[in-house]
């Protein structure tokens, strides 16, 4: 297999509404990956599109209508949907026309527009329960993660206070982020006291509803020598799904992270991961999920993630600096766009130029992951330098 | 590159700007309807709760009892075996106190919706349902509980004949 680089990436703010479309959004953002790589829209060889559901923006087919913005008219393009997972998946799919020859330079774009789904865009999770069995319950979509985190927190005795300071920390690390929404400095009492949506989550535990676009150009070897001197290379990816009958499965612990997450170790030829990786940009939309997470990428033993939490070594100035962009809790969650976030954070972080939310130390090797649907979809992906 | 960029892209509106009519929207409202078919092990799943009783599937083949039941064994990847009647209690694996609904309209009182692993499936085989007789606050994770049926004349065929389940 051929390597693959990572060689720019571009975003747009995330923002509660935007006033531009999602082809306008995505335009953007791509727009600005190529600047950055020095590249334009004639060097590309091929687009991914990543986006989630059709009924957040009410098109059908959203990868066909985001097309032109994300430079996909006339050119070998496909749009990928893995629920949440999507962002981190889309430049998996990057990797892979890239690594098997068959293209030289692909433009990897991710756009979500949830605001314009009323009367909230929830509406548009709830076909995600089964029609039959669940959806006759009345079920909505924080169910399912109120369902998920009491579990963690039963199995392993973890508090909220404990689960309450990852948003504190992201939230304040999203300040430094010039696309954030949400940045603000809290105390664990504002997250425990913000309004109760459904036991055990808090309105401050979850990420907010967001319209955004993210992009990142990829490229073969001998192209990303030729326009950059500091490529970052795909070391690893891995994805993996878990069955759809959730409630047949334990909750406590998201094994689909830690099978998509294997895969990539070994392809990155990792053997003790907390060692070895540098930062960390794990998918963030409720606290706890940062802490569920950071276990299913063996980076802690399982139930342990609250601890290195508050002992401040997931900071950004940490051992190991966890979600330094603000993640989703902070920057926003447009879904898909919230995903490729992450993988520009760990580029970013990996080439010196996060500015102000550069974590100290030169990193040598990223992580970026993100899960969707009923906890069962994990995309992973290594970046290094 | 990232920390040379001055401007970055995206205008976010506030409420202001819809009430000053400084944006122009369109709206449109889908009308999709669907009927489900519920299948050939969902549909006898769904006779039976008419009847006051919960089935599910064994698989022969890793001697699960799957639970809701299915035709094909999705590890063993061949067909189930033989209907199993499972009972109509079981233990709260989990659960959450919801006090929103899906648009975000605070509910006056709480629903309790809860993965239950019923007696005689399978251990870890849960179903969705909902728990009541219980004040929210007394619901544990490992607390024993009975399903609450509809009359015979109300139930239909549906996953809602069993009304919500209480703790025994
Ligand atoms: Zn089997």
């Amino acid at each position: 297999m051929g390597k693959v680089a990572v060689v720019g990436a571009g975003m747009t703010k995330f923002v509660r509404r935007a006033q531009e479309t999602g082809r306008e959004l995505a335009w953007q953002a791509a727009r600005m990956a190529l600047d950055s790589a020095g590249m334009t829209l004639k060097d590309v060889d091929a687009v991914v599109i990543g986006s989630a559901p059709d009924a957040f923006d009410g098109v059908h087919m959203k990868g066909e209508y985001l097309a032109d913005g994300s430079g996909g008219w006339r050119k070998p393009t496909m749009r990928n949907f893995v629920g949440g997972a999507t962002g981190v998946f889309a430049p998996i799919q990057g990797w892979y026309h890239i690594a098997s020859g068959q293209f030289d330079t692909v433009l990897v774009v991710c756009e979500e527009k949830m605001s314009s789904c009323h009367p909230h865009p929830q509406g548009a999770f709830l076909t995600i329960f089964d029609h039959t069995t669940e959806r006759p319950l009345g079920p909505n979509l924080l169910w399912i993660f109120a369902i998920e985190m009491n579990r963690y927190m039963t199995v392993h005795g973890i508090t909220k206070e404990e689960i309450a300071l990852v948003a504190v920390k992201n939230k304040r690390n999203a300040m430094d982020h010039p696309c954030a929404q949400l940045g603000e400095e809290l105390t664990v009492e504002d997250v425990l006291n913000s309004e109760i949506m459904a036991w055990p989550v808090n309105r401050l535990d979850v990420s907010p509803a967001s319209d955004g676009a993210a992009a990142v150009v990829m490229c073969a070897e001998h192209v990303a020598k030729r326009v950059t001197d500091k490529p970052v290379w795909v070391e690893g990816v891995g994805w993996h799904l878990d069955t759809a009958y959730w409630t047949n499965r334990d909750l406590y612990y998201p094994r689909y992270v830690e099978y998509a997450a294997r895969m990539a170790y070994d392809m990155a030829g990792i053997k003790e991961p907390r060692k070895e990786i540098n930062i960390v940009e794990p998918y963030d939309p409720f606290d706890y999920k940062e802490l569920h997470h950071l276990e299913g990428l063996l980076l802690c033993e399982r139930g342990e993630a609250p601890r290195l939490t508050a002992d401040g070594v997931t900071q950004r100035d940490g051992d190991l600096p966890v979600c330094p962009s603000g993640g989703l809790l902070g920057v926003g969650n447009p879904i898909a766009a919230a995903g490729l976030m992450k993988v520009c954070e760990i580029f970013w972080q990996l080439r010196g130029e996060a500015g102000k939310r550069q974590v100290p130390g030169t990193p040598k090797r990223g992580l970026a992951q993100a899960w969707g649907d009923l906890m069962q979809v994990g995309a992973v992906i290594i970046l290094g330098r | 590159m990232t920390v040379r960029i001055k401007e970055w892209p995206g205008t976010a509106l506030s409420s202001k700007d819809f009430e000053t009519g400084r944006v122009l929207t369109v709206h449109h409202k889908p009308k999709a309807e669907y009927r489900w078919d519920a299948g050939v092990a969902i549909g006898r799943y769904l006779r039976e709760l008419k009847e006051g009783r919960l089935i599910a599937r064994r698989c022969n083949a890793c001697g699960r009892i799957l639970l809701p039941p299915r035709m094909f064994c999705e590890e063993c990847f061949v067909p189930t075996s033989e209907w199993v009647f499972v009972k109509d209690t079981g233990t709260v694996n989990t659960f959450s106190i919801c006090h929103v609904r899906w648009d975000m309209v605070r509910l006056k009182d709480p629903q309790l919706p809860a993965v239950i692993n019923v007696d005689g499936a399978s251990p870890g085989m849960g179903i969705l349902h909902l728990l009541g007789e219980v004040r929210p606050e007394d619901v544990r994770v490992g607390m024993r509980v009975q399903a609450v049926w509809k009359s015979p004349e109300e139930r239909e065929g549906a996953i809602t004949d069993i009304k919500y389940w209480k703790p025994i």
